[in-house]
């Protein structure tokens, strides 16, 4: 009864909010509404008896999704005004093809029925003695393991990639060039330093001035050619 | 009328799909909208998934779904880095200008 009454409640704020999300006039506002519509999925997760991934949907959608979301739509300065225009061009179409759509999915849920022997077809039956969360780590640590593994290595993929993607270098920070820093000085000076002799009393020793380019040699055998003819 | 069934979460489920479906058609030109639309779509495809392991008690179903987190996840971070490095280079984000491997 209590279940009843909360899921009509979340499922009804669940609509609401992707309505919200999809129509709203500013994406910030949007961000804000898939926030809550995560919210209440997690809601519905809980009443299925999901818990585990309940919690999941919370921390990893709201914790990191949604925030990365605000964070783009905050970052870039965008004409949000602009990009809606052809808003109600486009409704038309998305209503006619979204009406089709739904009304096969609810063709396809009046049609369905299970299969009998589905009883004996699980593959990992629920166990009644422990809790979601270690029945979850159960399956997923021992038959699941590679592809656990591999999902590992798509979200290893997916920050590299982000940070390639995005990593730009700064020319203004100061590296140290060690190659120009050898090879600054072409002339090396073996100084004899007195003991106890500080900088004081010999100075600091400067690099040398950057060679200047030799001035071109003067032609020596002028006149072979050209405006000869005086000797 | 009051006991929740696996028909009342794959209503559910249908109607999240179908709006974001429609998102995607409605917001035509703002890319970071058809990016939550994606996303609400996956939802609806997390909530069918739970439905079915509930109804079943097959606990595969979590599996899966815990999996298809995961993607969801990933495509965001790279879908918006590439956001980001677009508006970097054009200084717009919208899908119809988006014609530059066109040739």
């Amino acid at each position: 009864m209590i279940a009843g009454l909360a899921f009509y409640a979340f499922a009804a704020v669940l609509i609401a909010s992707a309505v919200m999300v999809v129509t709203s006039r500013n994406p910030v506002h949007s961000v804000l509404f898939l926030i809550l519509g995560f919210f209440n999925a997690a809601a519905l997760f809980l009443i299925a008896g999901a818990e585990f991934l309940a919690m999941i949907l919370v921390i990893v959608y709201v914790g990191a999704v949604a925030v990365l979301f605000l964070f783009v739509v905050m970052m870039l300065d965008i004409d949000f005004a602009q990009l809606r225009q052809g808003f109600q061009r486009y409704a038309p179409i998305g209503a006619v093809i979204g009406g089709i759509l739904f009304l096969e999915l609810v063709f396809v849920l009046g049609a369905w029925q299970s299969s009998g022997q589905s009883e004996g077809l699980r593959l990992n039956p629920t166990p009644a003695d422990v809790q979601n969360t270690a029945a979850i780590g159960r399956v997923l640590y021992t038959e699941y393991v590679f592809l656990f593994q591999a999902a590992g290595l798509i979200l290893l993929v997916a920050m590299i990639g982000a940070i390639v993607l995005t990593h730009r270098d700064r020319p203004r920070s100061r590296r140290q060039d060690i190659d120009a820093q050898v090879s600054r000085r072409t002339q090396l000076d073996m100084a004899n330093v007195p003991v106890g002799a500080s900088i004081g009393q010999l100075g600091i020793l400067r690099p040398l001035p950057p060679e200047q380019p030799k001035p071109k040699a003067v032609a020596q055998d002028h006149g072979d050619h050209g405006h000869g003819g005086h000797h | 009328m009051l006991d929740i069934g696996l028909g009342h979460y794959l209503t559910v489920g249908a109607i999240l799909f179908v709006l974001g479906v429609f998102g995607i058609f409605l917001n035509r030109k703002n890319i970071i909208v058809i990016l939550m639309s994606v996303e609400l779509i996956l939802l609806s495809v997390n909530l069918n998934l739970v439905a079915f392991s509930a109804r079943l008690g097959d606990l595969t179903g979590q599996i899966f779904a815990m999996f298809i987190l995961t993607v969801a996840a990933a495509e965001a971070a790279i879908g918006l880095a590439i956001v980001v490095i677009y508006f970097r280079n054009r200084g717009s984000i919208e899908v119809e200008d988006v014609s530059t491997l066109k040739g």
